[in-house]
């Protein structure tokens, strides 16, 4: 085969099948909605999906639903309608919109959601167990909250065998079981053992499949932008976990991005920066915000939201499948505990990154939206810097409300960013 | 550590009494704790809004209630972003600002913007700071075992801050001296309740709130002086509307606030530092002590916007607060930029809509000094309720 041809044939493809299969995905809501089938609600931290999937419920993910409104620029309607319910502009707009989707009959702009017959939830955030207790109200619905103790104290991480990392399994261990009981009940389903291997091994190839993709991107040029190409992998994540689907796509990922690599394939930047991106994307002016960076030779080669949106499946969390629920347990209580250290004690491994990933600045973006995420980057950035001489830039927006994006504003500053870049290059070469 | 750190009040005329207790609780130089520290105490600073405080206390250290002050946050500011609550900064402010100094501290997952503390905190000091993981699911029938290691877990760090052992007998101690201040405490909401205008809110909330800062012994020698001279009191009833104030739970409306609404109404319930009265009776002391604390936690407690559990929807708690307290209308504010508060605001205020139960909504912040649009809004509902 010609170089050309698997070109062609490879590279781009993990996007174009992510479209086509988040259409797909959207498309198939919409049938479960039209035949009032039971659906989970459920967030990407901590999805629970292995267990969904083995009693055949198809996943909501409301946070998804939500953001897609702010990319295709009607987040605002959506906002103004739970406001004028009654909900504060100061919450997070994803529950607002979503609150909005539901006074509409399940009606967004991908389509029609079906509604929940149960709600699923972790505590990643406390906004879900909030957003949980909404629907909870409004569809009179089961809502089950599956507690994942997370870090205690920066560093503090424990693993298995250490008697404190056993009491936190245990926990998390006695509430699947009823997590399992609750399903079984809502589908008249018996717990099949043997179905829940088959989806733990598809989560496997595409666990290990994402951390992969996320630890290539060291390549010089990156293969892939974490903000733009990212949020299209990470879609898959969520909506295809446990699928032979999904880690049939994983596996191919790994395929382009290898050959990528290997011939030396770039994104469409010419890139002269390489950026981390921390925080929330902007997603009422997502292209623009990226072409932001991008008009400057800025690509972003890894992103805290690739972690924690994915649920901390970036870890790679291998289950066992000699002993199924035992492992899904352990590999529960260790990603979604990951997924919360990428928001709260990512510093370290920012540091760490520098290094490994080549990178000439750091982007913090905190959003009104979202205080898990944002709450302690101000002091992330503080701390980072004083660890480390790395450039950093702050600014501020949301991923929701445009009323506090101010793409003047913003642009100010990323210029500003840029030509700080640039001086330190141009000293460093002269001193080198 | 036997020398008493807050004395003032001893011996004194209740007024008075009352009058040294606001001194200390608008001192932000925090003197009781400097004097615990003089003396040669070690300190553990827990944020709102509930923390087993007994289990640091059996080990004969302080617990410090870390819930705001009314302070301007000049240095805290820069190490958060916008669009938080005013506790947050504040919380940090005391101890950037040195007039506090903790030994340890400890945040909760209570809600998105405190579960960051501990590492805001970590990276900001080098003594133990963490998050003790109370349960979010308190519906798992595991979850009481599961708070039980964690309060386990918490003990070891503690003793080991401690340099000594907490026993079970230690324990039960703790657990008596906080048995008795929740009763005292009990007591002093029946009064509020049963007698409002013997006990307007604000010096209700003066008497409770300084336990959050003085050792537990000398918050109960304090109520068991002043629980008597209150009944005493000979002060007469008024016309005035029964309310309850919901959304008190974690920062704390200015002191001067709580006056204003005393004066057009009777705050016969609230949550207010919801934290010290989270357990609604006396814990077993026999057994084991951690894991009593632990069930009654689960079992044997109020709610709050952020405390999850099936089996008591806000909403629900809410009218029966209502009920028990026998008012004729709520207050239902939430902290500015406070998220779960301003949440439960939506789900209380339909339910009251479908009730019929008059309400006033509105906001506060800490350090909120001028109140007068507040007040002729709140006289305006007031007025409306009792005249029409
Ligand atoms: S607060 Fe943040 S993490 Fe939580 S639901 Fe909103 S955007 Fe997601
Ligand atoms: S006031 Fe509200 S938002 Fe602020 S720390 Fe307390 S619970 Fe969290």
């Amino acid at each position: 085969m010609t170089k050309k041809i698997l070109d062609d044939g490879i590279v781009g493809r993990g996007n174009r099948d992510g479209a086509r299969l988040f259409r797909e995905w959207f498309s198939s809501l919409g049938d479960v909605a039209e035949q009032e089938r039971n659906a989970a609600y459920v967030f990407v931290m901590g999805s629970m999906a292995e267990v969904l999937r083995t009693f055949d419920i198809p996943t909501v993910f409301p946070e998804i639903n939500s953001l897609q409104t702010a990319v295709r620029r009607v987040a605002h309607e959506y906002l103004n309608e739970a406001e004028d319910y009654g909900y504060s502009p100061d919450i997070c707009g994803y529950v607002k919109a979503d609150v909005a989707v539901q006074l509409r009959n399940g009606q967004h702009p991908m389509g029609r959601i079906p509604k929940p017959s149960i709600a699923v939830l972790t505590n990643a955030c406390n906004t879900y167990i909030k957003w949980a207790e909404i629907w909870e109200r409004m569809f009179d619905i089961p809502i089950f909250t599956l507690d994942v103790p997370g870090t205690r104290t920066a560093g503090g991480q424990t693993w298995q065998g250490d008697p404190h990392f056993e009491n936190d399994r245990r926990y998390v261990a006695a509430q699947i079981k009823e997590l399992i009981s609750q399903c079984e009940t809502l589908t008249g389903q018996k717990f099949d053992i043997d179905k829940l291997r088959e989806v733990l091994g598809h989560t496997n190839t595409m666990n290990q499949g994402w951390q992969r993709v996320l630890d290539l991107n060291q390549s010089h040029p990156s293969l892939f932008n974490a903000l733009t190409d990212g949020t299209v992998y990470l879609g898959v994540t969520n909506g295809f976990k446990g699928t032979a689907v999904g880690a049939q796509y994983f596996t191919d990922l790994v395929e382009e991005m290898e050959y990528k690599a290997e011939h030396g394939i770039g994104t469409l930047t010419d890139e002269k920066y390489r950026l981390i991106f921390v925080g929330v994307p902007c997603y009422p002016i997502f292209r623009r915000f990226n072409e932001m960076f991008t008009e400057w030779g800025g690509t972003f080669v890894n992103s805290t939201y690739l972690w924690f949106a994915s649920g901390g499946t970036n870890r790679g969390f291998e289950y066992d499948l000699n002993r199924p629920l035992e492992s899904l347990a352990e590999g529960v209580l260790i990603s979604v505990r990951d997924a919360m250290d990428s928001m709260f004690y990512q510093d370290r491994i920012l540091v760490d990154m520098i290094e490994e990933f080549g990178v000439d600045g750091i982007v913090y973006h905190p959003i009104k939206s979202c205080r898990t995420v944002s709450t302690g980057l101000a002091d992330n950035r503080r701390s980072v810097m004083s660890n480390y001489d790395i450039a950093t830039l702050f600014i501020e927006s949301d991923m929701m409300d445009r009323r506090v994006v101010s793409e003047a504003q913003l642009k100010n500053r990323i210029d500003a960013f840029f030509e700080g870049l640039a001086s330190r290059k141009h000293k460093a070469a002269m001193a080198g | 550590m036997n020398d008493q750190v807050f004395t003032r009040w001893q011996g004194k005329p209740l007024d008075e009494v009352i009058y040294e207790c606001r001194e200390l609780l608008e001192d932000i130089d925090y003197p009781t704790v400097r004097r615990w520290r003089d003396a040669g105490g070690k300190v553990v600073g827990h944020f709102q809004v509930y923390f087993p405080e007994e289990i640091v206390h059996a080990a004969g250290m302080l617990p410090f209630k870390v819930r705001g002050a009314p302070l301007e946050a000049t240095q805290a500011t820069s190490r958060f972003g916008s669009y938080l609550c005013s506790i947050l900064k504040t919380s940090l402010e005391l101890v950037l600002s040195e007039r506090i100094k903790l030994d340890m501290f400890v945040t909760h997952p209570i809600c998105d913007a405190a579960r960051n503390l501990a590492a805001i905190w970590g990276r900001n000091f080098s003594y133990p700071c963490q998050i003790l993981y109370l349960p979010q699911n308190a519906n798992s029938s595991h979850s009481a075992q599961y708070l039980h290691d964690e309060y386990n877990r918490l003990k070891q760090d503690i003793e080991a801050l401690a340099d000594r052992p907490i026993t079970d007998d230690d324990l039960r101690h703790s657990l008596q001296v906080f048995n008795e201040n929740r009763s005292l405490l009990r007591q002093l909401y029946h009064i509020k309740r049963e007698t409002p205008w013997l006990l307007p809110a604000d010096e209700a909330y003066a008497l409770m709130a300084v336990g959050g800062f003085i050792p537990r012994e000398e918050h109960n020698a304090l109520l068991h002086y002043t629980l008597p001279l209150i009944e005493k009191r000979d002060m007469k009833q008024q016309d005035k509307i029964r309310i309850v104030f919901e959304g008190g739970f974690c920062e704390q409306p200015p002191l001067d606030l709580i006056r204003m609404m005393s004066r057009s109404t009777y705050v016969v319930d609230d949550d207010f530092m919801i934290g010290m009265r989270w357990i609604l009776d006396d814990i077993p002391t026999g057994g084991n002590p951690l894991r009593n604390l632990a069930e009654a936690y689960l079992e044997n407690s109020s709610y709050s916007p952020v405390q999850h559990d099936l089996r008591k929807p806000k909403e629900k708690m809410l009218m029966e607060r209502i009920k028990n307290a026998n008012a004729g209308a709520a207050v239902i504010t939430a902290a500015k930029m406070c998220e779960p508060g301003l949440e439960e605001q939506v789900t209380y205020v339909r339910t009251l809509d479908k009730t019929g139960i008059p309400y006033f909504v509105s906001e506060f912040e800490e350090n909120m000094t001028s109140f007068d649009h507040l007040e002729i809004q709140l006289e305006t509902f007031v007025e409306n309720l009792l005249f029409n």
